[in-house]
Formats: C-alpha cells, sequence, structure tokens
C-alpha cells in the first residue's frame, strides 16, 4: 500500500484523520498515484489536479523520499520505497498568503 | 414567532447568525469551512433548511457545499465546472485576449420552485446552472456568446457576481458582470442580451454607445415590481423601470455615487438603500464615517442613516454581495464590512448595531425569514 499525506484542508474536506493508504497497480507512477487518490476520495477530484488537463494545482506540490517531484510528468515513476510502503507521498500547500 | 437566519461569507470561513423576529439578541454559529474564503452562502426559497455555499482557496480551487438541514450539517458535492464547447478568449487587462479559466463561483442563486436547481455565477464569468442538487454543473453558454470576446476583468476579476430572478415571468433573469455590464434573458438562459443603453462609463469605455464593457457592481429588484431595477456602477446609482431597457441616473444627493451594494426594501418597492464608497483607489467611506442611504423615491433623494454606525475613523469596505434585507414587518437590514463587522437594522435602516465585529473580512451576507 501506498501512504499519502495531505494538507490539512483535504484532509478535512475528504473527513480523513491521518495518512491515506492506497492500492496502485503497477507500475506505480505518479498519475496513477493521483487516478488512484481520487478514486478513492471523489470529494478531492479539482482539488489536487486540474478536473480537465489534470494539471497539478499551482499553489500544490509533491514530495517523497526528500525529492521534490512537482514537475514531474503523470508516467513518473514513483520512488522505490514510496511503492513499498516505507516512505509516504507528501502532497504539500504552498507556504504563501494570508 | 418568526425568526431569520443570517449567512456570513468571509475570507476565512462561514458564519450563521439567528435570532427570533424583535433582531435583538443573535447567536453566532461558526466558522464553517474554517480556513477556505467562502464567497457566498444562500438558502432555497422553496426548501429553507436546503443551503448552498461556495467554498473556494486559491490553493484547492473550488468546492460547493450543501446542507439540507439549515446549516447544521453540509456535505460536499459536485465542483465541476467545464465551460461549453471551446472556452475561447475574453479580453485581457492590457487589450490582448486571454483564455477563459475557471477560478471560483462568486454567487449561488437558487431557483424559486425547486430547491435541487441552482444557478452559480462564476469567474472567468459564465452561468452554470445544476438541476440535481449541485452534483452535476453544465454552463448556458448563451450568456458568454454576447460580445464575451469584449469582456474585461475589472480590478477584482471578471466575475458573474449578480443573478436576479423575476418571480412573475418563469425564464427571466439578469446577470451582471464587472465589468461587462447587465444582462437579460427571456428564455431560462439560452439566450441574452446586455441591458446597459442610458449607462456612461466616459473613464472605462471612450465610446459612448458601448453595449459591454460596462462595470456594474449590483442590481437589485423588489419582487412586486420586478420591471423596476436598481444599479450600484462602478460610479453612478442607476434606476431602470423597463426590465433594464433603459436606465438613467439616480445618484442624486449621494455624497459619492461609487459604491458595491444596492437592495431594496422588503415592502416598499421605491425605497432602497446603497453604502456610499471613497474611490477610485481608497475603497473606504468619505470623511471615515460608516452611513448607509436610503432613499423612499427610488432614488435622487437620499437620507443618510447614521445611528449605531461609527462617525469617525472608519475605513472598510461592504463589497457587492455584503448587503440584504430580510422580509419582517418592519424589514431588517443587514451589511457586513471587510473590518469584520456585521451590522443590523430591525427598524428599516433607522437604527443600527453590530451583531458581530471581529470577523475575518466579510465577502457577502444573506438572510432567510422563517415562520
Amino acid at each position: 500500500m501506498i501512504r499519502v499525506i495531505l494538507p490539512a484542508h483535504l484532509r478535512t474536506l475528504a473527513r480523513l484523520s491521518g495518512e491515506v493508504a492506497l492500492e496502485v497497480k503497477a507500475p506505480a507512477t505518479l498519475g496513477r498515484l493521483l487516478d488512484a487518490l481520487e478514486a478513492a476520495y471523489p470529494v478531492l477530484e479539482g482539488t489536487v489536479r486540474d478536473h480537465t488537463s489534470k494539471e497539478r494545482r499551482a499553489f500544490l506540490r509533491y514530495f517523497a523520499c526528500k525529492q521534490d517531484l512537482s514537475l514531474e510528468g503523470a508516467d513518473h515513476p514513483l520512488p522505490e520505497p514510496v511503492v513499498r510502503g516505507e516512505e509516504p507521498f507528501r502532497i504539500v500547500g504552498a507556504l504563501a498568503g494570508g | 414567532m418568526s425568526s431569520v437566519r443570517v449567512f456570513v461569507g468571509t475570507r476565512k470561513g462561514a458564519f450563521i447568525l439567528t435570532a427570533d423576529g424583535k433582531r435583538k439578541q443573535w447567536r453566532v454559529s461558526g466558522p464553517q469551512f474554517a480556513g477556505w474564503e467562502i464567497y457566498h452562502l444562500k438558502g432555497s426559497p422553496a426548501d429553507p433548511t436546503r443551503l448552498y455555499a461556495s467554498q473556494t482557496s486559491d490553493w484547492f480551487g473550488q468546492v460547493v457545499q450543501r446542507s439540507n438541514d439549515g446549516g447544521q450539517t453540509w456535505e460536499p458535492v459536485g465542483n465541476k465546472f467545464v465551460y461549453d464547447g471551446t472556452p475561447g478568449t475574453h479580453q485581457w487587462y492590457d487589450g490582448t485576449q486571454h483564455p477563459w479559466e475557471f477560478k471560483r463561483v462568486w454567487h449561488l442563486e437558487p431557483s424559486l420552485d425547486d430547491p435541487d436547481h441552482l444557478f452559480a455565477g462564476v469567474e472567468d464569468a459564465a452561468l452554470f446552472e445544476t438541476r440535481d442538487g449541485g452534483a452535476t454543473w453544465s454552463e448556458l453558454p448563451g450568456l458568454r456568446a454576447t460580445k464575451g470576446n469584449l469582456w474585461q476583468p475589472g480590478a477584482g476579476g471578471l466575475g458573474l457576481h449578480t443573478i436576479v430572478l423575476d418571480p412573475s415571468r418563469p425564464g427571466r433573469m439578469y446577470g451582471a458582470i464587472s465589468a461587462a455590464g447587465a444582462f437579460r434573458t427571456d428564455d431560462a438562459g439560452s439566450t441574452w442580451r446586455p441591458i446597459n443603453r442610458g449607462l456612461h462609463s466616459q473613464f472605462e469605455l471612450p465610446d459612448p454607445d458601448a453595449e459591454v464593457g460596462h462595470c456594474v457592481h449590483r442590481i437589485a429588484m423588489h419582487p412586486g415590481r420586478p420591471d423596476v431595477l436598481y444599479m450600484q456602477k462602478h460610479w453612478d446609482v442607476l434606476r431602470s423601470d423597463d426590465a433594464g431597457d433603459l436606465w438613467h441616473e439616480v445618484s442624486g444627493n449621494l455624497p459619492t455615487d461609487f459604491g458595491f451594494v444596492i437592495d431594496v426594501h422588503a415592502h416598499e418597492p421605491e425605497t432602497v438603500y446603497v453604502v456610499p464608497i471613497k474611490s477610485d483607489s481608497e475603497h473606504y467611506p468619505p470623511e471615515g464615517k460608516l452611513r448607509v442611504y436610503r432613499s423612499r423615491s427610488g432614488g435622487d433623494e437620499w437620507q443618510a442613516l447614521t445611528d449605531g454606525l461609527p462617525q469617525q475613523d472608519c475605513y472598510v469596505n461592504v463589497l457587492r454581495d455584503a448587503m440584504a434585507i430580510d422580509r419582517l414587518e418592519p424589514c431588517g437590514v443587514y451589511f457586513g464590512t471587510t473590518g469584520g463587522q456585521v451590522y443590523a437594522s430591525p427598524d428599516s435602516g433607522d437604527h443600527w448595531s453590530p451583531i458581530v465585529r471581529d470577523l475575518p473580512a466579510v465577502l457577502s451576507v444573506e438572510v432567510q425569514t422563517l415562520p
């Protein structure tokens, strides 16, 4: 299972209290992980990626294993420690605004 | 005994203020959706327990919330707003063309007779509709076909901020957009036409006969006299007696004709309220005095209402969706400020007091009158 840590506002919206554990079909890629997240929690559709273009929302970033994966494409493979569930995949809101 | 429920959308959540018909003692609940911008909340006229809220964030985009119990509990519904067909372009600040991009829902307008039927005015300006309680949304593209390529965002964005339904003519509806103007449909949103004749925007539009491009801030109607419309434009307060076909200025003796809100008394169709704001760039009350102005003659002659409102050192703004009027006798008038105050007058504006003083900046105020 792949572990995902969401920003607090999205945890509230999805009525989650902690990490999300997701089954992602191999090969596990960035796009497949986000597809699985939205399938498990449809309320998150449109809040991480645009509904139609599937582009990441501008003020969110993706991090895993100390790497910034924000600019990687949907086919980018997830790091092995994330696939094995040893490390979480983090969706992080930009520290900006009031 | 009758009661009222005031919905307040703020920069950091939603609040619900309730009182009995005397409107003296208030109960404040919230914040709901803490930390999110709540552009607007509104209840269905057909079922007052059915509420909708526009919850939005620069980080996480748009969420629409629905309540079936008067705001005690909420559930997110559909948030997929996709423009019909190829979205095309509108005018950008520098005069170039810019692609249409959905940003947020500014205003939610439930239909008069079906709690599952709702309109949403969005930025970039377009009108969306749901007939399944918000689960799915579709655009009514005829509005943007009305010279949408010439619409240009105001300083606050290209938002469809006003939707007014005519209770006497099914299918007649008004919309207003900054900075495109006012529009009317007579066929439930399929086709629209600009209704901006008589508007003068000489500082923004060199063409005195421009059909679109006017910075309309708000339109108001009394349901008992639906052909009479009142408008607060960027500059000028105006009135139309023929459903928007022709407008004439009624700013009269106002200290400034700039402002955002305008609303009509519940029982007196010729009694109108505005809050003059100093502009172009300052956007606070003239002389630091927060004054509601009331006209009992349908405009032109205005009386300052000050009892209970701060008359010195007040530098807040009152945004376009932040005034509402209940249906009690005498009617109550409510407005919210960017300083976080919500003021109420239980006697049609004669006396005011704050319900709350320290909310986040208020974006919208609506009121339900409950039996």
